[in-house]
């Protein structure tokens, strides 16, 4: 007797949801795609914000940019939920390890005190800076429109505090221990004159009514001169002078930075592609804010890093800048 | 006849952004779907590439990673840290 092997293939009637098959043709989507797209509603709003009644409650023009389908920016990292939380689980295991293995050893209470006071004076306020970030970044996740565009910027912002509570970790682990020193640090946010450049910029970015210059003056501007600034410059030279053991608990930030450069830059990519009224406007905003932004930080750089540092890292913006088809208004190349 | 280099994954996540990738890096590489498998195969060469992947998958890839998901390949294998490629040589 011969028995026969047979196969029998069902194929799928439908691959995929409605929505992204209008959009992608039926095919099987991703999960980021499945999780990011026409996920916020866009029609019948039956009331007005109470917040904003000029305007519906998903409203395109809360900001000046205007593009067909605001979808088109995507996250090159297709962070969703799940990815993005198990992302950072990761990204935090480390952290925690290297937090865990310099407090068991006393890396940082055992540098010389002129060390910690330089830490604790140049490095530390920065928690403050960071809220603002994560303030900056939720309220442009409230206002933007589309799930792609949300989710980049409450991830951002959520970065954004646990970058915050790291700082304040290091500050703790500074000195004797306890909040003394976070204390010490935030009078050195309110009162001493090298954070008020940047207390002043935070400060008001916290107002900025539209989110898309917001995330420019935040994300794209400020960041893109602090990050360098403070986490390469600053970490080099502390290592120099003999606080190496500090990079352990700012790589992070190093990781973290490297990262979100990516999803700003594609998202400006899109944008400025759009049409040239939208390439017009971010640079109209660039000339504002660039200039302002390397104001805010020139008197903590010149305690903190050098004069030097700074101009090497607007150099670098610019030369980003460049790529993106704007140009810094500080700096010619 | 036909030399044909092929690699055969299975049908699951990560198999679609290879395919994704593979295709657009070979554009004569034909792709089969097979119950649970997919084959993709093209005349003498098909190569993969580190690059494409990563940016389809949207983070830092391995091509070693790949190997999970393959079932068969066919042709002769060169194989360094930017791409894999099956090659018949004559």
């Amino acid at each position: 007797m011969s028995v026969e092997i047979k196969t029998n293939t069902a194929e799928t009637l439908r691959h995929t949801y409605g929505n992204l098959q209008r959009r992608f043709g039926d095919k099987p989507a991703s999960r980021y795609q499945e999780a990011s797209y026409d996920i916020e509603a866009t029609t019948n709003f039956h009331y007005r914000p109470l917040w904003d009644p000029q305007r519906q409650l998903n409203d395109p023009t809360r900001t000046a940019i205007r593009m067909a389908d605001w979808h088109a920016v995507t996250d090159p990292r297709q962070y969703f939920y799940g990815a993005y939380v198990q992302s950072r689980a990761r990204m935090q295991e480390t952290a925690e390890h290297a937090y865990g293995f310099c407090e068991k050893r006393g890396l940082m209470n055992r540098l010389p005190e002129a060390l910690q006071h330089k830490i604790l004076r140049c490095l530390v306020p920065l928690r403050h800076a960071e809220m603002g970030a994560n303030m900056n970044n939720s309220s442009i996740a409230g206002d933007c429109i589309a799930g792609t565009m949300t989710q980049l910027h409450i991830y951002q912002a959520m970065d954004r505090l646990g970058i915050g509570q790291y700082l304040s970790r290091i500050g703790l682990l500074l000195g004797e221990g306890g909040g003394a020193a976070l204390d010490q640090a935030k009078a050195y946010w309110m009162d001493d004159p090298i954070w008020q450049g940047l207390r002043r910029y935070v400060e008001d970015s916290l107002v900025i009514k539209d989110w898309f210059e917001l995330t420019l003056a935040q994300n794209l501007l400020l960041d893109g001169l602090t990050y360098p600034l403070m986490y390469q410059h600053l970490d080099r030279q502390l290592g120099e002078e003999g606080a190496g053991d500090l990079s352990m608990l700012t790589e992070f930030m190093r990781d973290l930075y490297a990262e979100s450069t990516r999803w700003v830059d594609a998202m400006l990519k899109v944008v400025l592609a759009e049409s040239d009224a939208n390439r017009a406007q971010v640079q109209a905003w660039v000339d504002v804010w660039e200039p302002r932004a390397y104001e805010a930080l020139l008197q903590l750089a010149e305690v903190a890093t050098g004069r030097d540092a700074l101009d090497e890292v607007r150099t670098a913006l610019a030369a980003r800048l460049h790529k993106l088809g704007l140009h810094s208004p500080g700096v010619a190349l | 006849m036909k030399q044909l280099a092929f690699i055969v994954f299975q049908d699951n996540d990560n198999a679609r952004y290879l395919v994704d990738a593979i295709t657009e890096d070979n554009p004569r590489a034909e792709v089969q779907y097979q119950p649970a498998m997919i084959r993709i195969q093209a005349e003498k060469r098909l190569e993969i590439r580190r690059e494409t992947v990563e940016e389809k998958i949207g983070r830092e890839w391995d091509v070693q990673e790949m190997l999970i998901d393959v079932i068969s390949i066919g042709g002769n294998v060169t194989e360094d840290d930017d791409s894999f490629v099956l090659e018949w040589k004559n």
